[in-house]
């Protein structure tokens, strides 16, 4: 089975400082990948050269074939990768079903001035497609309800559900249970798989919390000083020494890159 | 619900329209003078909505005005169509330009840079000597498809006109803000970085709405230039931007009809306030301000758009 995405090579320095070394992996379609790493590992780094938030210093990214190495992020989300954020960005004023309404006719009109003008936001197909990634999120309790007055976990969701608008065929999630209380992290983590499962969606996400990671994340990245040192199923990634050593014996409870 | 607001506001301009027939010779002028004004307010509203305050937006009605003024000096062509299409087209095609820059900008940054462009665009008109410098000259009339009305009837063709014209106006706007590019505004203002994740370039939507509101600017400076038939640099000045501000304050950015019917207040509670106060009409005026700041922070159109209900508090 070919891969849907293929790093090579990756690299990424900031001065002197090396975010990303030569990092290469592949991801066949539908796999569910777990990045683990300490403060500063580069693991955001490494979501961010990958949806086109940042340029890679050198390396080449292939998803589906295609070379989308340093392709602005609004084109790679057009391409068929999305992202959520380790910040929900959501539009705040705005309820539940206008977020996801909003992004499903983004995702819905093309990329031009002409089309932008001349579609409607409020279309039948956009709302349809809102109500469904709704109901796939459970988000329907909160439909009417404004972003800001959303609990934390299910502003998450609603971040993630947005990105799942359009259907990408994969989707980056950094950290989806940062800022998520202990007791909802494995329901919110528990809807968000499930959906992405039920949309056959490759997933590739970062997280601290080695149960989360050991109980949904099928293979596991393991970053350290910009480099993969680790990659493998969960049960053989997280009782290797190195990873052990360097990641999961140290804090790993403050929910930052 | 769409329809209705349409159709009442089309029943409201063609009221207006009658109207005219019998109100008093300056209230037609005034009311002209204020549906000019409002174009450049609903361009305001355009930016506003997407968190995006210009300063001087007086730029683009004053190459509105002076393309008509230096047509009418210069060329042959009088026709009010065409040469409020040209000030029109003249007003957008400097906005696109200025766009590329203006477009990277927001908050402060954005009202400066803007502020800065009319401020140098007003010192180019006053250094001008062959433009009259800070007198400004004197605008041919117009015909209107080869009619050329006097008197009371210039007055009234003219309202007209301008009034034909700011129905489009407020049809097209109305358009734009159902669209994906027009609807999206308040994503504009609260997260940019998810709109660019969605796949959209958060620039190029600001770029299309300063030439929307650039354009809508220098229709309402051709319109303005005919009807006082005199341009000068004030036209560009930055007190001229202002005052397109507080008329975007007063009126709020909940609705098309506020912009008008607030620019038809200021012009109103303007020349009353000159009349009683001479010398301090000002006082009058920051007076008004203050109060809609006070009691509608939302503006006049919060006062006939019914608000959203308030859902969020309630869900479980």
């Amino acid at each position: 089975m070919s891969a849907i995405l293929s790093v090579r090579g990756l690299e990424k320095t900031f001065g002197s400082v090396v975010a990303a070394h030569n990092i290469s992996l592949d991801v066949p379609r539908q796999q569910s990948v777990g990045i683990i790493g300490a403060n500063g590992a580069g693991k955001t780094t490494f979501v961010n050269m990958i949806t086109g938030y940042i340029q890679p210093s050198g390396g080449s990214i292939h998803f589906e074939d295609r070379d989308i190495t340093g392709l602005p992020s609004r084109t790679i989300t057009r391409l068929g990768i999305s992202r959520s954020f380790q910040v929900a960005q959501v539009f705040g004023s705005l309820t539940v079903f206008e977020n996801m309404r909003a992004a499903a006719a983004v995702a819905r009109t093309r990329q031009s001035i002409l089309a932008g003008v001349l579609t409607p936001l409020a279309s039948p197909q956009a709302e349809a497609e809102a109500e469904a990634v709704t109901t796939l999120f459970q988000l329907t309790p909160y439909r009417d309800a404004r972003a800001v007055t959303l609990p934390q976990g299910v502003r998450k969701l609603l971040d993630i559900a947005m990105a799942v608008v359009g259907e990408p065929r994969a989707v980056l999630l950094d950290e989806p249970t940062s800022g998520v209380s202990i007791e909802e992290k494995f329901g919110v983590m528990k809807i968000v798989m499930s959906a992405l499962a039920s949309r056959r969606t490759t997933v590739l996400f970062v997280e601290h919390d080695m149960e989360i990671i050991a109980r949904f994340a099928e293979r596991v990245l393991a970053f350290h000083d910009g480099t993969v040192i680790a990659d493998g199923p969960p049960g053989i990634a997280l009782a290797d020494p190195t990873v052990r050593a360097l990641i999961i014996g140290m804090p790993t409870g403050v929910p930052h890159a | 619900m769409a329809w209705r607001t349409t159709l009442i506001g089309a029943l409201a301009f063609v009221a207006v329209g009658v109207a005219a027939l019998v109100l008093p010779e300056w209230l037609v002028s005034l009311a002209t003078i204020a549906l000019a004004n409002a174009l450049v307010v609903l361009g305001l509203v355009i930016l506003w909505r997407a968190g995006l305050v210009p300063f001087g937006q007086a730029l683009f009605y004053a190459l509105g005005a002076y393309t008509v003024a230096l047509l009418g000096r210069y060329t042959s062509w009088h026709d009010a169509f065409l040469v409020v299409a040209i000030g029109a087209a003249a007003a957008g095609i400097v906005a696109f330009l200025l766009g590329f820059l203006l477009a990277r900008y927001r908050d402060i940054f954005f009202a400066m840079l803007s502020l800065a462009m009319s401020m140098i665009l007003y010192g180019m008109l006053v250094k001008t000597e062959t433009l009259g410098s800070t007198d400004g000259f004197h605008v041919e009339a117009v015909t209107f498809l080869g009619f050329a009305p006097r008197g009371r009837e210039r007055e009234l063709t003219l309202f007209w006109f301008v009034l034909a014209l700011c129905a489009m106006a407020a049809l097209l706007v109305s358009f734009y803000f159902r669209s994906v590019s027009g609807a999206l505004a308040v994503p504009v203002r609260e997260s940019e970085i998810r709109l660019e994740f969605l796949g959209i370039s958060v620039n190029r939507l600001i770029h299309l709405k300063l030439v929307i509101a650039g354009t809508l600017a220098g229709v309402g400076g051709a319109l303005a230039a005919m009807a006082v038939q005199h341009v000068d640099p004030t036209m560009a000045y930055w007190t001229t931007s202002g005052g397109f501000v507080f008329v975007t304050i007063l009126a709020g950015a909940s609705s098309i009809a506020a912009a008008f019917i607030g620019s038809f207040l200021f012009e109103l509670v303007r020349s009353i306030a000159v009349d009683i106060m001479p010398g301090t009409w000002q006082i009058i005026l920051g007076s008004v301000l203050l109060l809609t700041i006070l009691f509608l922070p939302d503006g006049l159109g919060s006062l006939f758009v019914r608000h959203r209900k308030r859902a969020g508090a309630g869900a479980p």
